[in-house]
């Protein structure tokens, strides 16, 4: 699989991340070989392998509903951002 | 008629009511000020863990049970992954493929009819953050209290025809929900919230219609309303040769009509993927059989029960059924004073009346089911009329005393003594000779015409039997 111009433009907007049009080729090829490099992957083969969503065979780790202090206000602030209405 | 079909699919998003947040131990509280309920994890500061509230999942499990589906007995954790402002880590932690619930059904009313909406999956995940507008200032301020307050969304098939069966289907959620206690359901504070999911098709088609996304419906009427237009619009586009684009639409209460998003995000693409900071559980039916145990009678078997044990009509126990407090309200004073009908009927009558003048709940009141019983008891002994007892309630309300005491206080009890009585039966006896007359020859049933007349200037405390008793002997001499 290999990554072109329009994927890196389409990943950027998702990331909300503003790539100047010189900076494109660029880009293409760094993520183009970081897909090659996972890529490898592929090759092995799983089909002995049960599926699993995480590398670490821990589960059900859970915490009692008891509330503990937050952060004060005064270091947690108020966030001002651009302004968004929707 | 219309030559189409309606299809509407809802998703209820509901704020379990536990102490703390569903991943962090900040306090889930409403209406704090700004940012004081706030931590590290929930902030999404790096390097920090979300940990799963144990209550937050067992409220997962007793809705799933709630809505008659599959607990699911593997279930994770995925992140949805976008960008806004009140989301502060850039994704949130949902449900993907592995939610709590699936494949559950809740049955509702509509009208005289009987349905089955298919719940399609129930799932928990993290509420976000909210954003107040400061135009004034060109920004938004973020308050992240709310960000990790705990949510299950809960999704239908698309199984519904009508905007009014949508209605009647988050009527019917709703109160199964309040019943479960996982929520206070308050549309207001915002923590229940729908959006719906519409399309139309002509009728006997089996594929669906391109369907469109309504958001921000401040009540179920909003939804409703809402529901009607957008049905009304799909119909027009279609009917005049257009086509309807799929896009998500806002709700304007005000202007009575749907808008197009002004940003339109491009497809949704959330690219979920299993979040690594939370590991997977598994879900013993041990657990689950606990939590069914703890199950409280849902509204419809209540309502049933009600009907059969004690013969209330179908009208007085949907009006207790409607109301979890009036409900064990109810079933308190039946323990106290078995006349099931009668507490129904002052329930459902003069108590409902006054908690709508009120607009209080039935436990705020200064009301006990005692209190309630004993003063249908002085009712149905003749102490005091049916009209009087209604006053007396008001004045047990207002001023939080017994019936006994506001009935001496006030000097509201019946009078049943015949020389007090008399005196007035001969004014009235005065003052109506032709009556008098036609009962003398015979006519008896104008006899309640002078019973209501002495009642009026006893000022409603006479006995009306004695009244009717005393007023016959006088003039007849019976």
């Amino acid at each position: 699989m290999s990554i072109s111009k329009e994927d890196v433009k389409y990943i950027a907007a998702l990331a909300r991340i503003d790539v100047p049009e010189d900076k494109l080729e660029g880009f293409t090829k760094s993520l183009g070989g970081i897909v090659q490099y996972v890529e490898q992957l592929q090759k092995l083969d799983v089909s002995n392998v049960k599926p699993t969503s995480h590398a670490v065979p821990v589960g059900n780790v859970l915490r009692s509903d008891v509330v503990k202090p937050s952060l004060i206000s005064k270091e947690a602030l108020v966030f001002k951002v651009p302004l968004i209405i929707e | 008629m219309s030559q189409f079909e309606t299809v509407i699919g809802l998703e209820v998003h509901l704020q379990l009511s536990t102490k703390s947040k569903i991943f962090c131990s900040c306090a889930n509280q409403y209406g704090c000020a700004p940012n004081t309920n706030v931590c590290p994890v929930c902030l999404g500061l790096p390097g920090t863990l979300p940990v799963l509230n144990h209550q937050a999942l067992l409220y997962g499990i007793k809705v799933g049970l709630a809505l008659n589906a599959e607990i699911n007995s593997f279930i994770k954790f995925d992140r949805k992954n976008y960008y806004y402002p009140d989301l502060p880590k850039g994704y949130q932690i949902s449900q993907f493929d592995f939610p709590v619930a699936k494949n559950g059904y809740l049955k509702i009313k509509s009208g005289k009819e009987e349905k089955r909406i298919g719940i399609t999956r129930a799932h928990l995940e993290e509420d976000a953050g909210k954003l107040v507008h400061d135009t004034s200032n060109s920004c938004s301020l973020a308050d992240f209290n709310r960000t990790g307050t705990p949510l299950i969304e809960i999704v239908t098939e698309p199984d519904l025809r009508s905007p009014q069966e949508a209605y009647d289907y988050l009527n019917t959620l709703k109160l199964t929900l309040q019943y479960l206690g996982v929520s206070d359901c308050d549309m207001e504070k915002g923590s229940l919230r729908c959006d719906a999911n519409v399309s139309i098709r002509p009728i006997g088609q089996t594929s669906l219609g391109t369907k469109t996304e309504l958001k921000n419906m401040n009540s179920f009427r909003a939804v409703k309303t809402a529901l009607e237009y957008e049905v009304r619009r799909h119909e027009q586009v279609i009917t005049a040769g257009g086509k309807i684009v799929q896009e998500t639409l806002l709700w304007d209460d005000e202007k009575a009509q749907t808008q197009t998003m002004r940003s339109k995000e491009q497809a949704h693409d959330y690219r979920y993927f299993p979040d690594p900071d939370l590991v997977p559980f598994t879900i013993d039916y041990k657990v689950i059989d606990g939590v069914r145990a703890e199950l409280p009678e849902l509204p419809q078997a209540k309502f049933l029960r009600f009907l059969s044990q004690y013969g209330l009509s179908e009208y007085d126990a949907n009006i207790l059924v409607a109301d979890h407090g009036m409900a064990d309200f109810f079933e308190a004073a039946v323990k106290e004073y078995p006349q099931g009908k009668k507490i129904a009927n002052w329930l459902a009558g003069p108590v409902l009346m006054e908690l709508n003048n009120r607009k209080a709940a039935i436990n705020e009141l200064k009301l006990t089911p005692k209190d309630l019983v004993t003063l249908i008891a002085k009712v149905e002994d003749g102490v005091v009329s049916n009209l009087v007892g209604k006053e007396v309630l008001t004045f047990m309300l207002d001023e939080g005393k017994g019936a006994d005491d506001i009935i001496k206080e006030k000097g509201l009890a019946q009078v049943s003594d015949d020389s007090a009585l008399l005196v007035i039966i001969d004014e009235v006896i005065a003052q109506n000779p032709a009556v008098v007359e036609q009962i003398k020859s015979g006519k008896s049933n104008t006899v309640g015409f002078l019973v209501g007349q002495a009642m009026k200037r006893s000022g409603g405390r006479a006995n009306p039997k004695k009244l009717n008793e005393l007023i016959t002997r006088r003039i007849t001499g019976a």
